[in-house]
Protein backbone atom coordinates (compact mmCIF):
# COMPACT_ATOMS: atom_id res chain seq x y z
CA UNK A 1 0.00 0.00 0.00
CA UNK A 2 1.50 3.25 -1.34
CA UNK A 3 2.12 5.45 2.03
CA UNK A 4 2.59 9.75 2.55
CA UNK A 5 3.95 11.02 4.89
CA UNK A 6 3.13 15.02 6.61
CA UNK A 7 3.05 16.66 9.45
CA UNK A 8 -0.69 17.64 9.26
CA UNK A 9 -3.49 15.85 7.85
CA UNK A 10 -6.72 17.86 7.34
CA UNK A 11 -10.03 15.14 6.96
CA UNK A 12 -12.02 17.01 4.55
CA UNK A 13 -11.17 20.19 2.32
CA UNK A 14 -14.41 22.33 3.08
CA UNK A 15 -14.34 25.61 4.82
CA UNK A 16 -13.21 24.23 7.47
CA UNK A 17 -10.03 22.11 6.20
CA UNK A 18 -9.17 24.55 4.39
CA UNK A 19 -8.36 27.48 6.44
CA UNK A 20 -6.98 24.87 9.06
CA UNK A 21 -4.49 23.63 6.40
CA UNK A 22 -3.58 27.36 5.04
CA UNK A 23 -2.34 28.22 8.85
CA UNK A 24 -0.16 24.75 8.94
CA UNK A 25 1.39 25.80 5.65
CA UNK A 26 2.14 28.78 6.36
CA UNK A 27 4.05 28.20 9.47
CA UNK A 28 6.19 26.01 7.63
CA UNK A 29 5.00 22.73 8.32
CA UNK A 30 3.59 20.25 5.01
CA UNK A 31 -0.35 19.63 6.05
CA UNK A 32 -2.36 17.48 3.15
CA UNK A 33 -6.72 17.86 2.54
CA UNK A 34 -7.88 14.80 1.97
CA UNK A 35 -11.66 15.68 0.52
CA UNK A 36 -14.16 12.87 -0.75
CA UNK A 37 -15.43 15.30 -3.80
CA UNK A 38 -14.20 16.02 -6.84
CA UNK A 39 -13.55 19.74 -5.77
CA UNK A 40 -12.61 21.52 -3.24
CA UNK A 41 -15.29 23.71 -1.21
CA UNK A 42 -17.70 21.29 0.49
CA UNK A 43 -21.62 22.67 1.45
CA UNK A 44 -20.01 26.14 -0.06
CA UNK A 45 -20.33 25.10 -3.70
CA UNK A 46 -24.09 24.03 -2.97
CA UNK A 47 -24.95 27.30 -1.37
CA UNK A 48 -25.08 29.97 -4.05
CA UNK A 49 -27.51 32.61 -2.22
CA UNK A 50 -25.59 35.44 -0.59
CA UNK A 51 -24.76 36.88 2.47
CA UNK A 52 -21.30 34.86 2.85
CA UNK A 53 -17.99 36.17 3.86
CA UNK A 54 -19.27 39.70 5.35
CA UNK A 55 -16.24 39.28 8.35
CA UNK A 56 -13.92 37.16 6.65
CA UNK A 57 -14.12 39.27 3.55
CA UNK A 58 -16.02 42.68 4.28
CA UNK A 59 -18.18 41.89 1.50
CA UNK A 60 -21.30 40.04 0.22
CA UNK A 61 -20.74 36.74 -1.26
CA UNK A 62 -22.10 33.46 -2.60
CA UNK A 63 -20.80 30.46 -1.10
CA UNK A 64 -19.06 29.05 -4.27
CA UNK A 65 -17.35 32.65 -4.02
CA UNK A 66 -16.53 32.16 -0.45
CA UNK A 67 -14.95 29.06 -0.87
CA UNK A 68 -13.35 29.76 -4.60
CA UNK A 69 -11.19 32.70 -2.47
CA UNK A 70 -10.01 29.61 -0.45
CA UNK A 71 -9.46 27.08 -2.78
CA UNK A 72 -7.08 29.92 -4.65
CA UNK A 73 -5.29 30.12 -1.65
CA UNK A 74 -4.49 26.82 -1.09
CA UNK A 75 -3.40 25.82 -5.13
CA UNK A 76 -1.35 28.92 -4.41
CA UNK A 77 0.30 27.59 -1.13
CA UNK A 78 2.27 24.30 -0.95
CA UNK A 79 -0.95 22.07 0.78
CA UNK A 80 -1.27 18.85 -1.00
CA UNK A 81 -4.63 17.75 -1.99
CA UNK A 82 -6.03 14.46 -2.08
CA UNK A 83 -9.33 14.64 -4.33
CA UNK A 84 -11.88 11.98 -4.68
CA UNK A 85 -10.48 10.30 -1.53
CA UNK A 86 -12.18 8.89 1.39
CA UNK A 87 -10.44 8.50 4.91
CA UNK A 88 -11.94 5.24 6.14
CA UNK A 89 -10.82 4.99 9.31
CA UNK A 90 -8.07 7.00 11.91
CA UNK A 91 -6.43 3.99 13.10
CA UNK A 92 -4.32 3.72 16.25
CA UNK A 93 -1.16 6.17 16.52
CA UNK A 94 1.82 4.24 15.62
CA UNK A 95 4.47 5.95 18.34
CA UNK A 96 3.47 9.89 17.82
CA UNK A 97 2.19 9.04 14.26
CA UNK A 98 -1.28 9.02 13.44
CA UNK A 99 -2.41 6.70 10.31
CA UNK A 100 -5.53 7.53 7.95
CA UNK A 101 -6.69 4.88 5.67
CA UNK A 102 -7.73 5.92 2.35
CA UNK A 103 -8.97 4.80 -0.47
CA UNK A 104 -9.95 6.54 -3.99
CA UNK A 105 -11.18 5.82 -7.51
CA UNK A 106 -8.08 7.99 -8.57
CA UNK A 107 -4.75 6.84 -6.36
CA UNK A 108 -6.15 3.42 -5.16
CA UNK A 109 -5.73 2.54 -1.32
CA UNK A 110 -3.53 4.42 0.46
CA UNK A 111 -2.36 5.55 3.72
CA UNK A 112 -1.44 8.88 4.74
CA UNK A 113 0.73 9.00 8.31
CA UNK A 114 0.96 12.54 10.04
CA UNK A 115 2.18 14.00 13.57
CA UNK A 116 -1.11 15.84 13.75
CA UNK A 117 -4.72 15.06 12.36
CA UNK A 118 -7.68 17.99 11.91
CA UNK A 119 -11.28 16.57 11.61
CA UNK A 120 -13.04 18.90 9.67
CA UNK A 121 -15.64 16.83 8.25
CA UNK A 122 -18.56 19.12 8.88
CA UNK A 123 -22.24 17.79 9.88
CA UNK A 124 -25.23 16.15 8.74
CA UNK A 125 -28.56 16.95 7.71
CA UNK A 126 -31.21 15.30 10.56
CA UNK A 127 -33.42 12.99 8.42
CA UNK A 128 -37.32 11.90 9.00
CA UNK A 129 -36.11 9.54 11.01
CA UNK A 130 -34.87 11.47 13.12
CA UNK A 131 -37.72 13.28 14.07
CA UNK A 132 -40.41 10.17 13.59
CA UNK A 133 -43.29 11.60 11.45
CA UNK A 134 -46.02 9.20 11.05
CA UNK A 135 -47.52 8.03 8.03
CA UNK A 136 -46.70 5.93 4.76
CA UNK A 137 -43.16 6.07 3.34
CA UNK A 138 -43.69 7.39 -0.66
CA UNK A 139 -41.26 8.93 -2.80
CA UNK A 140 -41.15 12.69 -2.02
CA UNK A 141 -39.41 13.43 0.67
CA UNK A 142 -35.84 14.47 0.85
CA UNK A 143 -33.68 17.18 3.34
CA UNK A 144 -33.78 20.54 2.10
CA UNK A 145 -30.28 20.26 2.01
CA UNK A 146 -30.41 17.06 -0.88
CA UNK A 147 -33.03 19.18 -2.55
CA UNK A 148 -30.67 22.16 -2.87
CA UNK A 149 -27.94 20.01 -3.99
CA UNK A 150 -30.32 18.63 -7.12
CA UNK A 151 -31.40 22.08 -7.84
CA UNK A 152 -28.33 24.18 -7.41
CA UNK A 153 -25.60 21.54 -8.66
CA UNK A 154 -27.03 19.28 -10.72
CA UNK A 155 -29.98 20.88 -12.14
CA UNK A 156 -33.31 18.61 -11.34
CA UNK A 157 -36.42 20.09 -9.75
CA UNK A 158 -37.32 17.63 -7.38
CA UNK A 159 -41.37 18.26 -7.48
CA UNK A 160 -43.69 21.54 -8.04
CA UNK A 161 -45.75 21.19 -5.29
CA UNK A 162 -43.69 21.94 -1.98
CA UNK A 163 -44.46 21.75 1.79
CA UNK A 164 -41.13 22.53 4.10
CA UNK A 165 -40.89 20.98 7.59
CA UNK A 166 -38.58 23.01 10.14
CA UNK A 167 -38.22 26.99 9.46
CA UNK A 168 -34.16 26.38 10.06
CA UNK A 169 -32.20 28.45 7.72
CA UNK A 170 -31.76 26.05 4.48
CA UNK A 171 -35.30 25.33 5.02
CA UNK A 172 -36.11 28.86 4.35
CA UNK A 173 -33.23 29.46 1.58
CA UNK A 174 -34.73 26.27 -0.31
CA UNK A 175 -38.39 27.58 0.15
CA UNK A 176 -37.33 31.26 -2.05
CA UNK A 177 -34.99 28.63 -4.40
CA UNK A 178 -38.09 26.81 -5.58
CA UNK A 179 -39.86 29.64 -5.50
CA UNK A 180 -37.49 30.99 -8.02
CA UNK A 181 -37.51 27.90 -10.03
CA UNK A 182 -41.13 27.89 -10.58
CA UNK A 183 -42.52 25.91 -7.78
CA UNK A 184 -45.07 26.21 -5.19
CA UNK A 185 -43.89 26.31 -1.80
CA UNK A 186 -47.56 25.83 0.40
CA UNK A 187 -46.33 25.85 3.66
CA UNK A 188 -43.56 26.28 6.43
CA UNK A 189 -44.21 23.98 9.79
CA UNK A 190 -42.37 24.69 12.80
CA UNK A 191 -43.00 22.58 15.95
CA UNK A 192 -41.25 25.70 17.94
CA UNK A 193 -43.44 28.53 18.75
CA UNK A 194 -40.66 31.07 16.89
CA UNK A 195 -39.03 30.31 13.77
CA UNK A 196 -35.23 28.78 14.20
CA UNK A 197 -34.04 30.52 11.35
CA UNK A 198 -32.60 34.56 11.12
CA UNK A 199 -35.07 37.17 10.52
CA UNK A 200 -33.57 38.25 7.47
CA UNK A 201 -34.47 34.77 5.97
CA UNK A 202 -38.08 34.86 7.42
CA UNK A 203 -38.84 37.88 5.83
CA UNK A 204 -36.78 37.80 2.30
CA UNK A 205 -37.21 34.04 1.99
CA UNK A 206 -40.79 33.73 3.35
CA UNK A 207 -42.55 36.86 3.32
CA UNK A 208 -41.51 38.42 0.17
CA UNK A 209 -43.36 34.89 -1.39
CA UNK A 210 -46.21 35.28 1.37
CA UNK A 211 -45.16 31.59 2.37
CA UNK A 212 -47.26 30.93 5.30
CA UNK A 213 -45.25 30.04 8.72
CA UNK A 214 -46.90 27.62 10.58
CA UNK A 215 -45.48 27.83 14.64
CA UNK A 216 -45.96 25.59 16.98
CA UNK A 217 -47.40 23.18 14.12
CA UNK A 218 -45.88 19.26 13.46
CA UNK A 219 -46.93 17.70 10.60
CA UNK A 220 -48.95 14.50 12.33
CA UNK A 221 -48.67 12.46 9.06
CA UNK A 222 -47.56 11.42 5.68
CA UNK A 223 -50.19 10.37 2.73
CA UNK A 224 -49.48 8.55 -0.47
CA UNK A 225 -48.51 5.39 -1.84
CA UNK A 226 -45.93 5.70 -4.03
CA UNK A 227 -45.33 9.43 -4.26
CA UNK A 228 -46.15 11.67 -1.25
CA UNK A 229 -49.78 13.23 -2.12
CA UNK A 230 -50.56 15.54 0.70
CA UNK A 231 -49.35 16.00 4.40
CA UNK A 232 -51.70 16.30 7.70
CA UNK A 233 -50.82 19.42 9.74
CA UNK A 234 -51.54 19.37 13.27
CA UNK A 235 -51.33 22.73 15.74
CA UNK A 236 -50.03 22.43 19.05
CA UNK A 237 -51.54 24.06 22.33
CA UNK A 238 -49.19 24.00 25.45
CA UNK A 239 -46.83 21.59 23.94
CA UNK A 240 -50.03 18.78 22.73
CA UNK A 241 -51.05 18.23 19.27
CA UNK A 242 -54.65 19.46 19.14
CA UNK A 243 -56.06 16.77 16.98
CA UNK A 244 -59.62 18.41 15.98
CA UNK A 245 -58.13 20.79 14.41
CA UNK A 246 -55.58 19.24 12.03
CA UNK A 247 -56.17 20.55 8.44
CA UNK A 248 -54.30 18.62 5.32
CA UNK A 249 -51.89 20.41 2.47
CA UNK A 250 -51.73 18.71 -0.93
CA UNK A 251 -48.13 18.44 -1.91
CA UNK A 252 -45.96 16.27 -4.34
CA UNK A 253 -42.37 17.29 -2.42
CA UNK A 254 -41.62 17.55 1.37
CA UNK A 255 -38.38 18.76 2.18
CA UNK A 256 -36.61 18.97 5.74
CA UNK A 257 -34.94 21.63 7.52
CA UNK A 258 -34.61 20.15 11.19
CA UNK A 259 -31.30 20.76 12.13
CA UNK A 260 -27.57 19.51 11.60
CA UNK A 261 -25.39 17.13 13.52
CA UNK A 262 -22.17 17.04 13.48
CA UNK A 263 -20.51 13.88 11.14
CA UNK A 264 -19.37 11.94 14.11
CA UNK A 265 -18.77 8.44 12.29
CA UNK A 266 -14.40 8.38 12.00
CA UNK A 267 -14.07 10.45 15.12
CA UNK A 268 -16.12 7.65 17.12
CA UNK A 269 -14.75 5.00 15.27
CA UNK A 270 -11.41 6.05 16.15
CA UNK A 271 -12.23 6.09 19.70
CA UNK A 272 -12.66 10.05 19.98
CA UNK A 273 -14.83 11.07 23.30
CA UNK A 274 -17.72 12.71 21.95
CA UNK A 275 -19.51 15.56 23.61
CA UNK A 276 -23.28 14.88 24.51
CA UNK A 277 -24.49 18.46 24.78
CA UNK A 278 -22.65 20.08 21.47
CA UNK A 279 -22.86 16.41 19.93
CA UNK A 280 -19.37 16.80 18.31
CA UNK A 281 -15.74 16.03 19.80
CA UNK A 282 -15.00 16.94 23.54
CA UNK A 283 -11.83 19.32 23.01
CA UNK A 284 -9.72 21.17 25.28
CA UNK A 285 -8.60 24.64 24.88
CA UNK A 286 -6.57 23.74 22.19
CA UNK A 287 -9.53 22.59 20.36
CA UNK A 288 -7.66 18.93 20.57
CA UNK A 289 -9.72 15.94 20.74
CA UNK A 290 -9.50 13.21 24.01
CA UNK A 291 -6.85 11.64 21.14
CA UNK A 292 -3.10 13.11 21.54
CA UNK A 293 -2.28 15.63 18.23
CA UNK A 294 -6.11 14.91 16.83
CA UNK A 295 -7.79 18.28 16.56
CA UNK A 296 -11.25 19.16 15.71
CA UNK A 297 -13.05 22.75 13.96
CA UNK A 298 -15.92 23.68 12.22
CA UNK A 299 -19.25 22.10 11.93
CA UNK A 300 -17.92 19.01 12.67
CA UNK A 301 -16.97 20.19 16.05
CA UNK A 302 -20.45 22.21 16.58
CA UNK A 303 -22.69 23.39 13.94
CA UNK A 304 -22.34 27.41 13.19
CA UNK A 305 -24.65 29.50 11.95
CA UNK A 306 -21.66 31.34 9.61
CA UNK A 307 -19.21 30.62 7.88
CA UNK A 308 -16.63 33.46 8.59
CA UNK A 309 -16.84 31.89 12.43
CA UNK A 310 -15.68 28.46 10.78
CA UNK A 311 -12.74 30.38 9.30
CA UNK A 312 -11.60 31.40 12.44
CA UNK A 313 -12.01 28.65 14.23
CA UNK A 314 -10.23 26.67 12.26
CA UNK A 315 -7.53 28.71 12.11
CA UNK A 316 -7.00 28.28 15.63
CA UNK A 317 -7.10 24.86 15.55
CA UNK A 318 -4.39 24.55 12.56
CA UNK A 319 -2.32 27.05 14.91
CA UNK A 320 -2.79 24.96 18.07
CA UNK A 321 -1.28 21.70 15.47
CA UNK A 322 1.35 23.75 14.75
CA UNK A 323 2.43 24.32 18.27
CA UNK A 324 1.57 20.83 18.59
CA UNK A 325 4.28 20.04 16.67
CA UNK A 326 6.54 22.41 17.90
CA UNK A 327 6.01 20.57 21.32
CA UNK A 328 4.65 23.88 22.47
CA UNK A 329 1.02 23.28 24.09
CA UNK A 330 2.08 22.92 27.54
CA UNK A 331 -1.21 24.84 29.50
CA UNK A 332 -2.87 22.87 32.26
CA UNK A 333 -6.72 22.47 31.66
CA UNK A 334 -9.41 23.36 33.42
CA UNK A 335 -13.12 22.68 33.10
CA UNK A 336 -15.34 24.55 31.06
CA UNK A 337 -19.56 24.15 32.17
CA UNK A 338 -22.62 25.28 30.80
CA UNK A 339 -24.44 27.18 33.05
CA UNK A 340 -28.47 28.51 32.89
CA UNK A 341 -29.79 28.69 29.35
CA UNK A 342 -26.79 27.34 27.94
CA UNK A 343 -26.71 24.21 25.75
CA UNK A 344 -23.48 23.67 25.23
CA UNK A 345 -20.18 25.69 25.21
CA UNK A 346 -17.12 24.78 23.07
CA UNK A 347 -14.22 24.44 24.59
CA UNK A 348 -15.13 22.24 27.28
CA UNK A 349 -11.95 23.06 28.53
CA UNK A 350 -9.74 26.51 29.63
CA UNK A 351 -6.47 27.48 30.41
CA UNK A 352 -4.90 30.71 31.99
CA UNK A 353 -2.29 31.49 29.26
CA UNK A 354 -3.94 32.17 26.42
CA UNK A 355 -6.71 34.37 25.28
CA UNK A 356 -9.85 32.14 25.58
CA UNK A 357 -12.49 31.90 22.83
CA UNK A 358 -15.58 30.22 23.77
CA UNK A 359 -18.84 29.58 21.62
CA UNK A 360 -22.13 28.85 22.75
CA UNK A 361 -25.67 28.22 21.92
CA UNK A 362 -28.45 29.62 24.00
CA UNK A 363 -31.89 27.67 25.51
CA UNK A 364 -33.72 30.57 25.14
CA UNK A 365 -35.45 33.83 23.38
CA UNK A 366 -34.72 37.37 25.03
CA UNK A 367 -33.81 41.02 24.48
CA UNK A 368 -31.51 42.82 26.77
CA UNK A 369 -29.85 39.60 27.65
CA UNK A 370 -26.71 39.14 30.29
CA UNK A 371 -23.80 36.70 29.62
CA UNK A 372 -21.55 36.09 32.77
CA UNK A 373 -18.88 34.09 32.86
CA UNK A 374 -18.42 32.98 36.43
CA UNK A 375 -15.17 31.08 38.06
CA UNK A 376 -15.58 29.03 41.17
CA UNK A 377 -18.84 31.57 42.17
CA UNK A 378 -16.40 34.59 41.17
CA UNK A 379 -17.95 36.68 38.71
CA UNK A 380 -15.10 37.52 35.83
CA UNK A 381 -16.90 38.89 33.08
CA UNK A 382 -20.22 40.29 32.17
CA UNK A 383 -21.38 41.01 28.68
CA UNK A 384 -24.55 42.89 27.34
CA UNK A 385 -26.46 41.19 24.88
CA UNK A 386 -29.15 43.20 22.89
CA UNK A 387 -30.83 39.48 21.70
CA UNK A 388 -30.43 35.95 22.42
CA UNK A 389 -32.38 33.05 20.91
CA UNK A 390 -31.37 29.20 19.91
CA UNK A 391 -30.54 30.11 16.28
CA UNK A 392 -27.80 32.58 16.66
CA UNK A 393 -24.54 31.45 18.06
CA UNK A 394 -22.92 33.96 21.02
CA UNK A 395 -19.17 34.25 20.83
CA UNK A 396 -17.42 35.31 24.04
CA UNK A 397 -13.32 35.51 24.74
CA UNK A 398 -11.47 36.21 27.79
CA UNK A 399 -8.48 38.35 27.72
CA UNK A 400 -5.56 36.74 30.21
CA UNK A 401 -5.87 39.69 32.29
CA UNK A 402 -9.29 38.88 33.03
CA UNK A 403 -8.84 35.44 33.80
CA UNK A 404 -6.14 36.52 36.39
CA UNK A 405 -7.78 37.50 38.66
CA UNK A 406 -9.22 34.36 40.10
CA UNK A 407 -5.80 32.29 39.64
CA UNK A 408 -5.29 31.76 43.44
CA UNK A 409 -8.67 29.39 43.45
CA UNK A 410 -8.20 25.73 43.76
CA UNK A 411 -9.47 23.17 41.33
CA UNK A 412 -11.15 26.33 39.03
CA UNK A 413 -14.27 25.22 37.08
CA UNK A 414 -15.18 28.00 34.69
CA UNK A 415 -19.54 28.56 33.53
CA UNK A 416 -20.89 30.53 31.03
CA UNK A 417 -24.51 31.21 31.91
CA UNK A 418 -27.12 33.43 30.46
CA UNK A 419 -29.49 35.56 32.22
CA UNK B 1 -50.46 54.85 4.23
CA UNK B 2 -49.64 52.14 6.97
CA UNK B 3 -47.41 49.79 6.48
CA UNK B 4 -45.80 47.22 8.87
CA UNK B 5 -41.90 45.55 8.82
CA UNK B 6 -39.45 43.46 10.78
CA UNK B 7 -35.62 44.63 10.34
CA UNK B 8 -33.31 42.55 8.98
CA UNK B 9 -30.00 44.93 9.66
CA UNK B 10 -29.45 42.25 13.14
CA UNK B 11 -30.92 40.03 14.91
CA UNK B 12 -33.20 41.83 17.11
CA UNK B 13 -35.68 42.04 14.41
CA UNK B 14 -37.63 45.35 15.43
CA UNK B 15 -41.20 45.19 14.36
CA UNK B 16 -41.31 48.95 12.53
CA UNK B 17 -44.31 50.80 11.24
CA UNK B 18 -44.21 53.30 8.68
CA UNK B 19 -46.79 55.63 8.35
CA UNK B 20 -46.92 58.05 5.27
CA UNK B 21 -49.22 61.43 5.74
CA UNK B 22 -48.03 63.00 2.62
CA UNK B 23 -45.17 62.52 0.19
CA UNK B 24 -42.59 64.41 2.51
CA UNK B 25 -44.40 63.51 5.93
CA UNK B 26 -43.00 59.72 6.55
CA UNK B 27 -42.63 58.55 9.88
CA UNK B 28 -41.23 55.51 10.72
CA UNK B 29 -41.81 54.00 14.97
CA UNK B 30 -40.22 50.85 16.55
CA UNK B 31 -37.03 51.05 15.35
CA UNK B 32 -34.12 50.61 18.07
CA UNK B 33 -31.72 52.23 15.88
CA UNK B 34 -31.04 54.42 12.94
CA UNK B 35 -30.19 51.32 10.64
CA UNK B 36 -34.07 50.67 11.57
CA UNK B 37 -35.43 53.81 10.06
CA UNK B 38 -33.48 53.34 6.81
CA UNK B 39 -34.51 49.95 5.97
CA UNK B 40 -37.81 50.74 6.05
CA UNK B 41 -37.89 53.79 3.94
CA UNK B 42 -36.07 52.00 1.37
CA UNK B 43 -38.36 48.54 1.82
CA UNK B 44 -41.42 51.10 1.17
CA UNK B 45 -39.97 53.44 -1.64
CA UNK B 46 -37.95 50.84 -3.61
CA UNK B 47 -37.28 47.32 -2.13
CA UNK B 48 -34.41 45.27 -4.00
CA UNK B 49 -32.78 41.93 -3.45
CA UNK B 50 -29.91 40.60 -4.38
CA UNK B 51 -31.06 37.52 -6.80
CA UNK B 52 -28.96 34.16 -6.97
CA UNK B 53 -29.50 31.86 -9.29
CA UNK B 54 -27.93 29.46 -11.80
CA UNK B 55 -27.45 28.68 -15.48
CA UNK B 56 -27.42 25.89 -18.22
CA UNK B 57 -24.48 25.08 -19.55
CA UNK B 58 -23.14 22.41 -21.39
CA UNK B 59 -22.26 20.40 -18.77
CA UNK B 60 -23.47 21.30 -15.51
CA UNK B 61 -24.97 24.69 -13.72
CA UNK B 62 -22.99 27.85 -13.50
CA UNK B 63 -23.98 29.53 -10.21
CA UNK B 64 -24.78 33.54 -10.98
CA UNK B 65 -25.68 36.10 -8.94
CA UNK B 66 -26.45 40.64 -9.80
CA UNK B 67 -23.93 42.29 -8.92
CA UNK B 68 -26.22 44.72 -6.79
CA UNK B 69 -29.67 44.44 -5.47
CA UNK B 70 -32.09 44.89 -8.11
CA UNK B 71 -35.54 46.32 -7.35
CA UNK B 72 -37.88 43.45 -6.75
CA UNK B 73 -40.47 44.01 -9.75
CA UNK B 74 -37.56 43.02 -11.90
CA UNK B 75 -37.08 39.37 -10.32
CA UNK B 76 -39.47 37.19 -11.93
CA UNK B 77 -38.43 38.84 -15.66
CA UNK B 78 -34.67 38.95 -15.11
CA UNK B 79 -34.87 35.02 -13.53
CA UNK B 80 -36.73 33.57 -17.05
CA UNK B 81 -33.77 35.85 -18.82
CA UNK B 82 -31.18 33.66 -16.70
CA UNK B 83 -33.29 30.06 -17.26
CA UNK B 84 -33.24 30.87 -20.63
CA UNK B 85 -29.21 31.08 -21.14
CA UNK B 86 -27.38 28.36 -22.19
CA UNK B 87 -23.59 29.10 -21.83
CA UNK B 88 -21.49 26.71 -24.48
CA UNK B 89 -18.36 28.76 -23.51
CA UNK B 90 -15.66 28.65 -20.72
CA UNK B 91 -16.62 30.96 -17.75
CA UNK B 92 -14.49 32.38 -15.24
CA UNK B 93 -15.63 33.59 -11.76
CA UNK B 94 -16.55 37.22 -12.15
CA UNK B 95 -17.30 37.16 -16.12
CA UNK B 96 -20.45 39.18 -17.02
CA UNK B 97 -23.65 37.44 -18.04
CA UNK B 98 -25.93 39.32 -18.75
CA UNK B 99 -24.74 43.16 -18.70
CA UNK B 100 -27.01 46.21 -17.73
CA UNK B 101 -30.16 44.27 -17.16
CA UNK B 102 -33.52 46.34 -18.65
CA UNK B 103 -31.19 49.08 -18.05
CA UNK B 104 -31.20 48.97 -14.35
CA UNK B 105 -27.23 49.42 -14.25
CA UNK B 106 -27.14 45.78 -12.38
CA UNK B 107 -24.94 42.85 -14.27
CA UNK B 108 -25.69 38.89 -13.92
CA UNK B 109 -22.15 37.83 -13.10
CA UNK B 110 -20.99 34.01 -11.97
CA UNK B 111 -20.07 33.43 -9.20
CA UNK B 112 -18.44 30.07 -9.95
CA UNK B 113 -16.02 29.00 -13.00
CA UNK B 114 -17.22 26.31 -16.09
CA UNK B 115 -13.42 24.11 -15.73
CA UNK B 116 -13.64 21.05 -15.90
CA UNK B 117 -17.39 21.19 -16.58
CA UNK B 118 -17.69 21.70 -20.48
CA UNK B 119 -17.22 18.77 -22.61
CA UNK B 120 -14.00 19.19 -25.23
Amino acid sequence: MKEYFFDCAVIGGGAAGMAAALEVEKSGFRAVIVERENTLGGILLQCIHNGFGLHEFKEELSGPEYAGNFSEMIYASGVKVFLESTVMEIGEAQGKIHELYCYSAVYGVFTVKAKSVILAMGCRERNRGNIGIPGTRPAGIMTAGLAQRLVNIDGYIPGKEIVIVGSGDIGLIMARRMTWSGCKVHAVIEIQPYPSGITRNIVQCLEDFSIPLYLSHIVSSINGKDRIESVDVTPLRDGIADEEKTFRIGCDTLLLSVGLVPENELSRKAGIRLNPQGSGPFVDSYLMTSRDGIFACGNVLHVHDLVDFVTKESRTAGANAVKYLKSALSARQYKVVSGSNVRYVVPQKFNFEDVSQFYLRSMIVKNDAQIEVKINNHLIKSVKQNHVQPSEMISVSLKKEELAKVTSVNDPELEISII
Amino acid sequence: MKKEYICIACPVGCHLVLEEKSKDDIKVTGNRCSRGESYAREEYSEPKRTVTATCSADNGRIPVKTNRPILKEHIDSLLKEIYSINIDTLVERGDVIIKNYADTGVDVVATGSSAGKIKS
